[in-house]
């Protein structure tokens, strides 16, 4: 039941590698010499350009290896994402510990440019790999009265150092409401430019909801339970003033300690403009609906 | 080992600090501009820009007290310390309004609503009469009572940059409280001095 969704952003759309980078370089050149006239366009342009191998891989929020955002691609190394299961349970059919290789038996893996939203208001395009989350719903069989699903990532002390300190309760954890786990745009991403998910991106599984703020899109996912109840989200119990449940992206509610109105692509340089940031991250069309009624201010 | 160190820090002029501290600055910016800061080089010139003002605000709050327990002299480099910690506050500041925010609107919204930006900005202010007098002219001038009396004002630049840093970190995050305690501690040794003398003038 794969490809319900279907990208506006496609292969046909991205500029080849070698034309792409000869043009970053010639924008960077000339930069500095671009009247704000042409600043639009350029932003334009780059809106359908994903970020480079490079950019998606250096430049991660991954605390369980180091707060800063070059700790991940530098600590990640040493996370085992082989074999790897999957927990499933809760009000579930099928409960169980499903291998990595049992989850991937039978789905189709899709690619899928999405836009990728940081609730520090840095972005980016990012090219993944993955199956539909409701593929796998409806394979364990999801019971009625379900609502929620919470998600929790791999917690372990001796593979990654940031866990030793109490950033957040590890272990990290996240949820959606079921129609929102069940929305075609919700991804369970292993792949990044056709190639194996990096760990410093959330090996060997996460999850991707690309109209929500980073964060909800938990990395390297060891359980997965459906519940009947608001599940525990850790930067949510964090600090709840900040980080709501919901945390879709809206650039007219702000993060108390900075403006989510704008954000800044990575790969612009030190000279990058910003870019305004869209009502759920561009993907208004698509998911308004399973918030009609709902007040946004309120439900952040 | 402390006189030879001594003598040494005698034999280096401060136009040499400003020189280093300046090219160190400018090679900073040259790597974020040629992708040697990686691939978000604004937030990571802020960020460098910021921590190594703090740092060299927190060296030059150091000088006294090595001075009085350790015997080690920096006296000499406190002028070029102080002022290379404000040229670096300045580029911090300047890389946070013109790279990173990027217009009037956005930065005064910032400063009026966003309490750690607020305390940021207060701690730069309170540093600009400071940067302003670091000369011989202002020490004459002003006479040297008053003088250090004006510059006493980096203590509460130190305590509200440290703030500064706590605030703006997401989660519960070691390495700027760490510089917070620091900054406390080294205050806290010129309070602990006062207290005696206060005693034998009551005495």
């Amino acid at each position: 039941m794969a490809r319900r969704y279907t990208s506006k952003l496609t292969w046909d759309d991205v500029t080849p590698e070698h034309l792409y980078l000869n043009r970053r370089q010639i924008m960077a050149g000339t930069g500095a010499l671009l009247g704000a006239g042409l600043i639009g366009g350029q932003a334009q342009a780059q809106d359908l350009e994903p970020n480079t191998w490079e950019e998606i891989t250096t430049y991660n929020n991954y605390y369980e290896f180091g707060t800063g955002k070059d700790d991940p691609a530098r600590n990640a190394h040493t996370l085992t994402t082989s074999p790897w299961s999957i927990e499933i349970d809760g009000m579930v059919d099928n409960p169980g510990t499903y291998s990595f290789e049992d989850i991937m038996d039978g789905m189709t893996v899709e690619e899928r440019i999405y836009r990728f939203r940081c609730v520090e208001a840095w972005s980016m395009v990012i090219p993944w790999n993955g199956f539909e989350l409701a593929d796998l719903l409806d394979r364990v069989g999801v019971q009625d009265g379900a609502r929620y699903v919470a998600f929790e990532t791999a917690n372990r002390p001796d593979e990654m150092p940031g866990v030793r300190v109490p950033v957040l309760d590890w272990p990290y954890r996240e949820g959606l409401r079921l129609d929102e786990a069940r929305h075609p745009l919700t991804l369970m991403a292993t792949g990044i430019y056709g190639r194996d998910i990096p760990n410093q991106n959330g090996a060997p599984i996460r999850l991707v909801v690309p109209w929500k703020y980073g964060f909800k899109s938990i990395k390297s996912i060891v359980r997965i339970t459906l519940t009947d109840e608001e599940p525990f989200a850790s930067w949510n119990q964090a600090n709840a003033r900040e980080y709501g449940f919901y945390s879709n992206v809206n650039p007219n509610v702000d993060h108390p300690r900075w403006s989510q109105a704008s954000e800044r692509r990575i790969g612009g340089g030190l000279f990058a403009r910003r870019e305004p940031t869209l009502m759920f991250n561009g993907y208004e069309e698509e998911v308004a609906s399973l918030y009609e009624g709902m007040d946004l201010e309120a439900n952040f | 080992m402390i006189a030879t160190l001594n003598q040494t820090i005698r034999k280096v002029p401060g136009w040499v600090l400003y020189i280093v501290g300046a090219a160190y600055g400018a090679w900073l910016f040259y790597l974020g501009a040629t992708g040697g800061l990686g691939v978000e080089p604004i937030e990571a010139l802020e960020h460098r820009y910021g921590k190594i003002a703090f740092q060299l605000i927190l060296v030059g709050l150091a000088v006294t007290p090595l001075r009085q327990h350790l015997g080690l002299n920096l006296l000499c480099w406190r002028r070029a310390i102080g002022v290379l910690a404000f040229f670096f506050v300045l580029a911090h500041f300047l890389v946070w309004a013109v790279l990173d925010v990027q217009s009037m609107s956005r930065i005064w919204a910032d400063i009026l609503e966003r309490p750690y930006v607020t305390i940021g900005m207060a701690a730069f202010l309170a540093l600009i009469p400071l940067g302003v007098t670091s000369n011989n002219f202002s020490v004459r001038k002003m006479g040297a009572a008053a003088w250090r009396k004006l510059h006493k004002l980096v203590y509460p630049a130190a305590v509200l940059g440290a703030v500064h840093w706590v605030w703006l970190a997401r989660g519960f995050q070691i390495e700027p409280l760490i510089y917070l305690a620091i900054t406390l501690t080294l205050l806290a040794t010129r309070f602990r001095q006062a207290r005696p003398r206060v005693a034998q003038s009551r005495a």
